[in-house]
């Protein structure tokens, strides 16, 4: 690009004397003209489109047709229309794959909050090592989801646990931890808010910062206590980055597939397998792999997705709003 | 563009917290209101920290145990007799798998990096047509699932004979970080100052030139968060790993630590090891760049 604006691309623009309108021809902005624009854009374009498009588009493919390893090699195979759908919606784990989705989720998303809430509302004031702590809550974030899902595997281990040793130790019960179909759903919920926390604390605690100390102060002044603090400042304000936390929250958590699958695979029979897990497991968990079912729950997936998004852009624009 | 809000410029959240690094508030601090320092909320702090770490100590705990003791019960809670054989284990059958990741990792920081970075500074100063639709389309790109997303990628790779390839494993990995990456880049990059822009303009800079020679330096907090999310969600990924790599020669750390895991039901100690060892780069992460940490999560886009 030229330094001046003589060679602008259109040439709808004057010398750089002449102070450009500002109302409605924003041709380019303060970084460069929309030509640049494109050029910088272009590497990411070409990308989404090979490594985003591309792939979704011969998901839709694969979820119309009837594939199989062999149709792979050869390249043929038979278009089936919406049997798949069909196919997966009368299959009897769809029910149950729905139902443990929507319990693995729920809980999932409210305990992570709350708990992440009381954690920020915890370390809203800062007291002697407060950073340091706070820090440490990040830890299970950070790590690997095979290393925090092998460590609760052996931690739940029915016979050489520790959750069982603790349990016994106090007179309870043990319990088969991951291996009945009982438990199983519990087993990986726990853990995954365990994973989760972190997230919302961060969050949480970032959105509290952004409330003045003011209002705290003159609501203390007022004689309220600390619960009609919490009750009347903290969560009203808090509302639009809550509704934004349990949002990514839901999307998130409705894809895990590496926590259930490393601790329980999904089972004992389907008894932990959500719709994620139940795609992953039809295309790559067996030995024969059914990839046009698979596809087809997937792409239900991504529908909810579709609906996550549209739904935080509305929160977003109504938090920009207010 | 962030979600919940934009990272702040210097990538930590300094805010609110004076004394938060440990010191204690002595005298000469102005605590005006509160004369006295909250040490029980730092005694509560540290049992809550504890609890929350206890998975983490454990694996520490059980890496160190002999394997003869791993299945005592109840099992011991400290490792007092603690054997490194373990970790003589990692070493002898884990350190191609350690470097693949660390090739892994590397490559999608790069890629992901370059893809994004000029992308950002478009759609933050340039106001290109359809911006808000790409930005939204950035926005759902991050809530597909991956395994979704490995399906399309298994399909393309069988025919381009891409499966087991780590070059293959690079592309998808990026494909978690990218969507993130342009969105943090786009949120940091608007707040840089117009006029600097302009006085580099007159100076007679490039475009371009602005980009890399202005622009970019001045963007090394987001290129560093970034940077770090990349590398830690490669380094983490399992499902890529699992569904387009699951026969090659050069498997990752996480899928060699799913195949010992599934190998090698008596030895948890090494199975434990090897997750210390996987897990070395996060804690690295974690006492280094904990502040850039902090910007991302807030960034609103996270990991899944």
């Amino acid at each position: 690009m030229s330094p001046s604006t003589v060679t602008a691309p259109s040439g709808t623009r004057t010398g750089a004397a002449v102070p450009p309108p500002r109302r409605r021809r924003r041709e380019a902005g303060p970084g460069g003209s929309r030509r640049a624009a494109l050029l910088f854009l272009l590497p990411l374009l070409v990308y989404l489109v090979a490594f985003y498009v591309y792939p979704l588009l011969r998901n839709i493919d694969l979820s119309l047709r009837d594939y199989t390893i062999r149709a792979f090699i050869t390249g043929t195979a038979d278009f089936v229309g919406l049997d798949n759908y069909r196919e997966i919606l009368a299959d009897r784990t769809f029910g149950q794959a729905v139902v443990n989705t929507a319990v693995f989720t729920g809980v999932s998303i409210a305990a992570q909050f709350a708990l992440g809430l009381a954690l920020a509302v915890f370390f809203r004031h800062s007291f002697p090592l407060s950073g340091v702590l706070r820090a440490l809550f990040l830890v299970p974030w950070l790590l690997p989801l095979i290393v925090s899902a092998s460590a609760w595997s052996w931690m739940l281990n029915s016979e050489n646990g520790v959750v069982n040793a603790a349990l016994a130790a106090v007179g309870l019960p043990t319990v088969n931890w991951l291996t009945s179909p009982g438990w199983a759903l519990v087993s990986v919920t726990l853990a995954n808010i365990w994973l989760g926390i972190p997230f919302n604390l961060v969050i949480l605690y970032s959105g509290l910062q952004n409330i003045s100390a003011d209002l705290y102060e003159a609501a203390s002044l007022d004689g309220a206590t600390g619960r009609q603090q919490f009750w009347r400042i903290t969560l009203p304000l808090l509302a639009p980055v809550s509704a934004i936390t349990l949002l990514l929250g839901l999307v998130y958590t409705l894809k895990v597939v590496d926590i259930i699958w490393i601790m329980t695979t999904g089972g004992p029979g389907s008894s932990s397998t959500t719709l994620a897990i139940w795609s992953y497991r039809e295309a790559f968990g067996t030995g024969q792999p059914d990839f046009s079912p698979a596809a087809a729950v997937g792409n239900l997936l991504i529908l909810v997705a579709l609906a996550g998004g549209l739904l935080y852009l509305w929160l977003q624009r109504r938090q920009a709003r207010s | 563009m962030s979600a919940v809000q934009t990272p702040r410029r210097d990538g930590g959240s300094r805010a609110g917290r004076p004394t938060a690094t440990g010191a204690p508030r002595g005298a000469s601090a102005p605590a005006v209101r509160r004369p006295r320092v909250a040490w029980w909320r730092t005694g509560l702090g540290l049992v809550l920290t504890a609890v929350m770490l206890f998975p983490v100590y454990w694996i520490l705990n059980v890496s160190l145990t002999q394997t003869q003791d791993l299945r005592r019960t109840p099992p011991s809670l400290l490792p007092l007799a603690p054997t490194f054989e373990g970790y003589e284990a990692v070493l002898d059958q884990q350190l191609q798998a350690l470097g693949v990741s660390l090739l892994v990792g590397l490559g999608t920081v790069v890629l992901t990096v370059v893809v994004a970075a000029p992308a950002g500074w478009a759609l933050a100063k340039m106001r290109p047509r359809g911006a808000g639709a790409l930005s939204f389309a950035l926005l759902v790109a991050q809530m597909i699932p991956a395994v979704v997303m490995a399906m399309g990628f298994y399909s393309v790779y069988v025919r381009l004979g891409l499966l087991n390839e780590v070059w293959g494993l690079v592309i998808a990995d990026s494909t978690i970080a990218v969507p993130f990456a342009v969105l943090l880049f786009t949120a940091f990059m608007s707040g840089l100052p117009d006029e600097l822009l302009d006085a580099a303009r007159v100076d007679g800079a490039s475009t371009w030139r602005i980009f890399v020679a202005v622009v970019l330096p001045l963007s090394r907090n987001s290129v560093i968060t970034v940077s770090l999310f990349a590398f830690l969600w490669a380094w983490s990924d399992f499902v890529f790993a699992s569904t387009l790599n699951r026969q090659g020669d050069l498997v990752p750390i996480t899928l060699s630590l799913f195949a010992y895991i599934g190998n090698n039901t008596t030895q948890w100690n090494a199975v434990m090891a090897t997750a210390v060892v996987a897990s070395v780069p996060a804690a690295v992460l974690l006492v280094l760049a904990q502040r850039y940490v902090a910007a991302g999560v807030t960034a609103g886009a996270v990991k899944d």
